[in-house]
């Protein structure tokens, strides 16, 4: 019994029903222990079964849809998990093993307050309530750095919060009972690089003064590096190698592993070409969002989302915009495309377009294109990949027959390196690597001058995020596209970018050759950016909480 | 959808699967098939009753008295009026040189049975299936008739009513702003007005026809799907899929229809059979209170209310509220089945 760790799992293997007597098999046979203070990682990719796996361990899936074929087994503190009864894992959950998500905003619930939602963990539990409960909230909200007017944020709702404090009020809920294991599904995916290093930094100071197990689970190879002291390598459902971190970073012996370290987004900028004419020119850009009040709903200010932006991109260039949530980088590419009503003044290709209407636009549109973020919100479901990708030939009037467009469709597709039978099949069936490569065709398909790419690889998996930078440096090179690539993670920037605007409440903080602020950053908020992204270190005071 | 597409006529992967799971609901496919046959049925009432035969057979001719009228001295009668077929008369002389093949029910909805041996409303009869009713026609040719009238009503004002709360929705949604917050108070202005009083009024001013409720209906039934559509257009106008179909240049209109009203239609198809059966209701209750249509049409809230006025007469009031009755849980459990159908939720095991 004194030696049995902390967790230890064995055998377990998760299977679903597909209907129609059909079982998909997410996790096979996968084995691993964990002891008192111990971090262990699971790495992989989307829909290697970390998640499942995470999620077996509090039996959490939905049975009886999922099922533990015989032979597997989690045991807790001595006792199996697998098949034990509603009742005793009830006591378990929340209690001694507790767990954050990935989307702090959907984990917490929007009509309640803070003081409830953490409240709710401690009555459960223990019974506490009125003046014990709110002393023990306050002290669980000093504990995840919550400092500043802690009592306060007892009755704030979740939406009042960041990003980041949303996730500090998971991590506070999941500490409320001093659990043994905290379970850590992809806690920094969602938040920018800045937040996740003050975060990981938050998990490594818990756990030093409280002793906890943590599960991590990520994709992110960094993030391992940084926080965890074993590593399990996932790989559809299996694991492929396990060790120490220094182990399996320095020596990988699998090929999946080695795969994945080598996936980080690599690569110099294109070396553009010096001949290029400026094709994009913006003069004091200013997006100011009204906030209205009073009884006559007056406009009582302003929310300055772009204030007063200059720059120049010419042919073949890209120019990284970096910053953090609700710097304006996404606003200040919306308003160049005129999708969103910018003040200033907007040159393209040597025209003025700020002032010309929506149907005077529409034949520039075919030139200056935009790649959203989300490549699952940003094709519609119901128009199958053709369809999506020849929308836009059908629009300015390109191709005079159904055939001659259809080849176009099929060129662009092979321009990103799908298969042009995809063209008939619907986005739901694609990953997300390959739904970004649909989104690039729908764009490409035009032969614009001018793309937007708005955070196009932060939704994805790291090795996907690597061959999608590949596919657009070689796409800016074969057709001298000029890029506004918006970002905050500043490994993708530094593998595209040739010049750097660093935003920060919708100015520009510091900007350059990407060389120069790459290598030496005059402004702390520049470098407080750097070092969350590449050391995953946080630096305080210079970024917000 | 979209003629453009090489695979157009193929079932999308989503429909296949929302076909299964509206079969995977047993008692609303069922009640699917059960309800579409009594319609196609109800549509061809003239061949199942009717007081003319279908075909007569005279002196070495064909006569299709069923589409054509002819007068009495056709089959050797007196009058130069169209013959009575049913007039024992006319029955013997064709019966001589020919012969007759008649619908299974030989009363059309006004046929008023003359050869009653008890005064009218008359019980079930071996000639008169469930009765007929107080002016001696035959229940079972009234409520053939009264049930096609009654779901061809419903189904024109459920249709044009969808259609043009769909549009009104989509532009509420889509433009929000000023246009939405005007429509929006006119909608509420509009759905206070009292419809009933209204209609009341209006059908004693004017002789009430199919056509004139038609319309009088519908100018208060299309806010139905108004706020569900425009809640999806509010909600799909940001998306990312939206706002890239702009960056390409499309306008307006082919955004909404092209790309947020799909996404809309799963909201408005699991409305309407619930559109369906309200719009069934109306027309009945309307018939019933005596503002429907007009006297001697054959209607289902007509016998209704001649069961209420004849309570010694049990066949009016039973048979009439078990077709409303029947009618009604087909569409509802219709409606369920849809329901599933577009459920992305739903697992069937």
């Amino acid at each position: 019994m004194a030696d049995e760790p902390l967790l230890s799992v064995r055998d377990l293997s998760v299977s679903f029903h597909t209907g129609k007597g059909q079982t998909f098999t997410a996790v096979d046979r996968v084995s691993f222990q964990l002891n008192k203070g111990e971090t262990l990682a699971l790495v992989g990719e989307s829909g290697s079964g970390k998640s499942v796996t995470a999620l077996s361990i509090l039996q959490l899936l939905p049975y009886p849809l999922a099922h533990h074929p015989a032979g597997s087994s989690v045991r807790f503190e001595g006792q199996e998990q697998v098949g034990a009864s509603e009742e005793s894992l009830r006591r378990i959950r929340g209690n001694r093993v507790a767990m954050i998500f990935q989307e702090p905003m959907t984990s917490l619930n929007p009509l309640h307050t803070i003081e409830r939602q953490i409240g709710e963990v401690l009555t459960i539990h223990k019974g506490l309530g009125g003046e014990a409960a709110r002393a023990r909230i306050v002290e669980l909200l000093n504990l995840v750095g919550l400092k500043e007017q802690a009592e306060k944020r007892l009755d704030a709702y979740p939406h009042q919060l960041s990003g980041g404090q949303r996730q500090r009020v998971m991590i506070a809920m999941a500490l409320a009972n001093d659990p043994a294991l905290l379970i850590a599904d992809e806690p920094t995916t969602a938040v920018d690089v800045t937040i996740q290093a003050q975060l990981l930094k938050l998990l490594r100071e818990l756990q030093q003064k409280l002793g906890m197990a943590i599960l991590f689970i990520t994709h992110d190879l960094g993030v391992v590096r940084k926080i965890a002291h074993r590593v399990c390598v996932m790989q559809k459902g299996r694991i492929v190698e396990a060790g120490d971190v220094k182990t399996v970073f320095d020596a990988p012996r699998h090929e999946y592993t080695r795969h994945l370290l080598e996936a980080e987004p690599k690569g110099k900028p294109v070396t553009p070409p010096a001949n290029a004419r400026t094709l994009v020119e913006g003069k004091d850009i200013r997006v100011w969002f009204p906030i209205k009040g009073g009884l006559l709903r007056r406009t009582q200010g302003h929310v300055k989302a772009v204030d007063g932006i200059d720059f120049v991109l010419k042919e073949g260039h890209t120019l990284g915009v970096v910053g953090e949530s609700g710097s304006g980088k996404t606003t200040l590419g919306l308003a160049l495309l005129r999708l969103e009503t910018a003040r200033g003044k907007i040159e393209f290709n040597g025209k003025e377009i700020q002032d010309l209407r929506q149907s005077e636009l529409r034949p520039l549109r075919r030139e200056m294109q935009i790649v959203f973020q989300d490549p699952y919100g940003s094709l519609s479901p119901r128009l199958s990949v053709g369809e999506i990708i020849g929308e836009g030939l059908k629009i300015h009037r390109i191709g005079r027959t159904d055939e001659e467009r259809d080849a176009l469709i099929v060129a662009a597709l092979n321009e990103v390196r799908l298969d042009p039978e995809t063209r008939h099949r619907y986005p739901h069936e694609f990953s997300g690597g390959q739904r970004q490569r649909i989104a690039i065709a729908r764009a490409l398909v035009l032969k614009p001058k001018f793309l937007v790419l708005d955070e196009p690889t932060s939704a994805l998996d790291l090795s996907v995020q690597a061959q999608i930078v590949d596919l657009l440096r070689e796409l800016q090179e074969r057709h001298r596209l000029a890029y506004l690539f918006i970002s905050h993670d500043l490994r993708v920037v530094r593998a595209l970018a040739d010049e750097v605007m660093v935003l920060k409440d919708g100015k520009i903080v510091e900007r350059g050759p990407a060389s120069r602020i790459f290598d030496a950053p005059t402004q702390p908020y520049t470098r407080a950016l750097m070092a969350a992204a590449f050391e995953l270190e946080a630096i305080e005071g210079a970024v917000r909480t | 959808m979209h003629a453009a597409s090489p695979q157009a006529s193929r079932l999308s992967p989503l429909n296949q699967r929302r076909l299964a799971n509206f079969r995977a609901n047993r008692r609303g496919f069922w009640s699917l098939w059960i309800f579409l046959v009594l319609f196609v049925l109800s549509m061809f009432a003239e061949l199942i009753a009717n007081d003319r035969p279908i075909l007569v057979r005279y002196d070495g001719n064909f006569y299709v008295p069923i589409v054509q009228s002819y007068p009495e001295t056709a089959f050797g009668g007196e009058f130069e009026t169209e013959a009575d077929y049913r007039d024992p008369f006319v029955a013997d002389a064709i019966a001589e040189k020919g012969w007759m093949i008649w619908p299974a029910i030989r009363f059309s909805y006004r046929t008023v049975n003359r050869n009653l041996t008890v005064p009218a409303p008359a019980p079930p009869s071996a000639e008169n299936w469930v009765g007929t009713d107080d002016q001696g026609r035959d229940v079972l040719a009234r409520l053939i008739y009264g049930f096609r009238v009654s779901v061809l009503f419903g189904l024109i004002l459920c249709v044009v009513s969808s259609i043009i709360g769909v549009i009104a929705g989509a532009v509420q949604g889509y433009f929000g702003g000023w246009v939405d917050l005007l429509f929006q108070r006119f909608l509420e202005i509009w759905s206070g007005l009292p419809e009933l009083y209204l209609l009341i009024i209006l059908a004693s001013v004017i002789t009430p026809s199919f056509g004139i409720l038609l319309a009088l209906l519908l100018l208060f039934s299309w806010t139905g799907l108004v706020g569900v559509v425009r809640a999806e257009f509010l909600r799909a106008r940001n998306f990312d899929y939206v706002r890239a179909a702009k960056a390409l240049g499309a306008t307006d209109t082919v955004i909404m229809f092209r790309h947020v009203l799909p996404n809309a239609m799963v909201a408005t198809l699991t409305f309407m059979p619930f559109i369906l059966s309200g719009s069934v209701v109306a027309l009945t209750s309307l018939d019933f209170l005596g503002f429907g249509l007009p006297a001697g049409s054959p209607s289902l809230g007509e016998l209704l209310a001649q069961g209420k006025a004849n309570l010694h007469a049990p066949w009016l009031g039973i048979t009439s509220f078990f077709v409303i009755a029947i009618m009604l849980s087909l569409l509802v459990f219709i409606g369920e089945a849809v329901r599933d159908a577009f459920d992305p939720r739903k697992i069937f095991r």
